[in-house]
């Protein structure tokens, strides 16, 4: 029953984690100052679903823990995704 | 007595479910007003501090890894490092709702607050924007609140013993709610504060 939760992850890896997502703040930070048009958008988007991974994977253990729960996360997001898409749909072409 | 681990994380997990899944309508809700009004949207967003914003970023980013460094600690049988580091995430949570005071308290200061009579010269987009960046970051510094209190119940729980190295799965769930808060805000932090 509590085999999952003997994984003890080093704290090393927490700081690395920390930097990673500092990082990628100050280039989100930076990319938007700079006047790219439409690309700006992208770009922050992109690197904010990079730091929600990092997130999920070592901060939310979905990378230690067993695999059901990243099969769930990635069906709910699925889900999110398909709305987003058939909204989208909805408003370009109605 | 019966204890289920397993049982207790997917019950937090199908919680956040529905927590992603509310956040989440609100940002399909943003992304079609934007589309609608770009141009108030992009001078709306001009508005908001980029520079607390940013700050608000690294404050709950560095207070995500206390937590979850919390759960090492403890699992090492570490109790006074878990409590050191458990009480530096409510620290930091509360300078994050203190810099949200003080940016709010600005932004009625200059007349931006849901109906004002300035906002309502400004027309529909901004109307909008507004609505949603108080709607939205304010359910969030809500969640911000909700998180506070658990952790004050996780921080009671190991100071009497009750969450031990062998028995942390409550304050495993109470890292994943606030994970679920930072993830939150790593997306509001560019769509309101930051795209232009």
């Amino acid at each position: 029953m509590n085999k999952e939760n003997n994984h003890i992850v080093p704290y090393y890896v927490y700081f690395v984690v920390l930097g990673a997502l500092l990082l990628l703040t100050a280039i989100t930070v930076l990319i938007t100052r700079v006047e790219l048009g439409a690309l700006n958008t992208a770009a922050a988007m992109l690197i904010a679903t990079i730091k929600g991974l990092i997130v999920l994977l070592y901060f939310m253990h979905l990378k230690f823990d067993q695999k059901i729960y990243a099969i769930m996360v990635g069906l709910v997001m699925a889900v999110f995704f398909a709305v987003i898409v058939i909204t989208f749909f909805d408003y370009l072409y109605r | 007595m019966h204890r289920d681990d397993e049982g207790s994380k997917i019950g937090m997990w199908l919680f956040i479910f529905t927590e992603i899944l509310l956040f989440g309508g609100l940002f399909i809700v943003y992304a079609v007003y934007r589309y609608n009004h770009p141009v108030a949207f992009k001078l709306a967003g001009e508005e908001l501090d980029w520079v607390v914003g940013t700050v608000n970023t690294v404050i709950l980013l560095i207070s995500s890894m206390t937590i979850a460094m919390s759960i090492s600690a403890i699992q090492k049988k570490n109790k006074k490092l878990a409590l050191q580091l458990l009480y530096t995430t409510v620290i930091l949570a509360v300078i994050f709702l203190v810099n949200k005071y003080f940016e709010w308290s600005l932004k009625f200061e200059h007349g931006f607050y849901p109906s004002s009579d300035v906002l309502q010269e400004l027309g529909f987009g901004t109307i909008l924007f507004f609505g949603l960046y108080f709607f939205m970051t304010g359910l969030h510094a809500f969640h911000i609140v909700a998180g506070l209190v658990f952790i004050g119940f996780i921080i009671y729980y190991v100071h009497h013993d009750r969450i031990t190295h062998n028995n942390h799965q409550l304050l495993e769930n109470g890292g994943l709610y606030w994970h679920l808060v930072d993830l939150i805000w790593i997306f509001l932090f560019p769509l309101f504060y930051l795209i232009h």
